[in-house]
């Protein structure tokens, strides 16, 4: 339906457009997903684009995200879909990592294309925002051959209050 | 037969990531949790951990759960 590009089209589209939205259970290429994304919205002028990765320091060994299959994608189908009714986009991606990472891999990669810059950075900010603080994802790290669960925190919550 | 599934610590704390557990009949959450060793019925009485039946959240006032249920106790979130 993306591909649907032409004038005659375009008043069809946003009705069409359904985001890509994926729980991914193995390790996932962000550059490759992205070139991918941005070839598939060439109606856009502009993608914004949010990469979080499992980061290389504090001694973490590994990291976990746990989630409840019943929840955990309908719930992030359903934050798209809010982020597509917000804003004015061509395109909206997102990818969240489940399982064992380590230092290097992606956890999550949202995505969004739009006719003007704003409508995109916003409708990215405010997926990140949400799948911080309220998506069915548990997460825990390994420091020192340990496991521990990392607690909400504050701030998340804080920043979901941006959006109401 | 009901089908418990524990997120996050809670499945450390209940030593499986699911339990099963055989009911007289309909019960309420509250028979749940007395059947359930202390150290792990405690923590679920926690008002801050959301309860799905059979993938659907649900509210704990008056929840019953029957035999063919899944409960699943959903502590709060930490993702992305």
């Amino acid at each position: 339906m993306r591909a649907m590009s032409w004038p005659s089209c375009r008043r069809f589209r946003v009705a069409d457009m359904a985001a890509d939205v994926r729980l991914a259970l193995e390790p996932f290429d962000p550059a490759a997903e992205l070139s991918r994304f941005t070839a598939a919205n060439l109606s856009a002028g502009g993608v914004v684009s949010f990469l979080g990765q499992v980061r290389n320091g504090d001694g973490v060994e590994a990291l976990e995200l746990s989630h409840y299959a019943p929840l955990t994608l309908p719930g992030m189908q359903a934050l798209a879909a809010e982020a597509l009714t917000r804003w004015s986009l061509e395109g909206l991606l997102i990818i969240h990592r489940a399982g064992i990472m380590v230092p290097g891999d992606a956890i999550v990669l949202v995505a969004a294309a739009a006719r003007h810059r704003r409508d995109a950075f916003a409708a990215t900010d405010f997926a990140m925002d949400h799948l911080k603080s309220e998506s069915w994802f548990w997460k825990r790290e390994k420091v020192g051959g340990l496991w521990r669960w990392i607690e909400p925190r504050g701030e998340d919550h804080e920043d979901l209050a941006r959006w109401v | 037969m009901i089908r418990l599934v524990f997120l996050g610590r809670l499945a450390d704390l209940a030593g499986a990531g699911a339990l099963e557990l055989t009911l007289a009949g309909p019960s309420p959450l509250e028979d749940i949790l007395l059947a359930l060793p202390a150290p792990l019925a405690g923590p679920l009485a926690d008002p801050r951990i959301k309860l799905a039946l059979n993938g659907t959240l649900v509210a704990r006032d008056g929840l019953v759960v029957d035999a063919g249920d899944e409960l699943a106790f959903l502590p709060p979130v930490s993702g992305g």
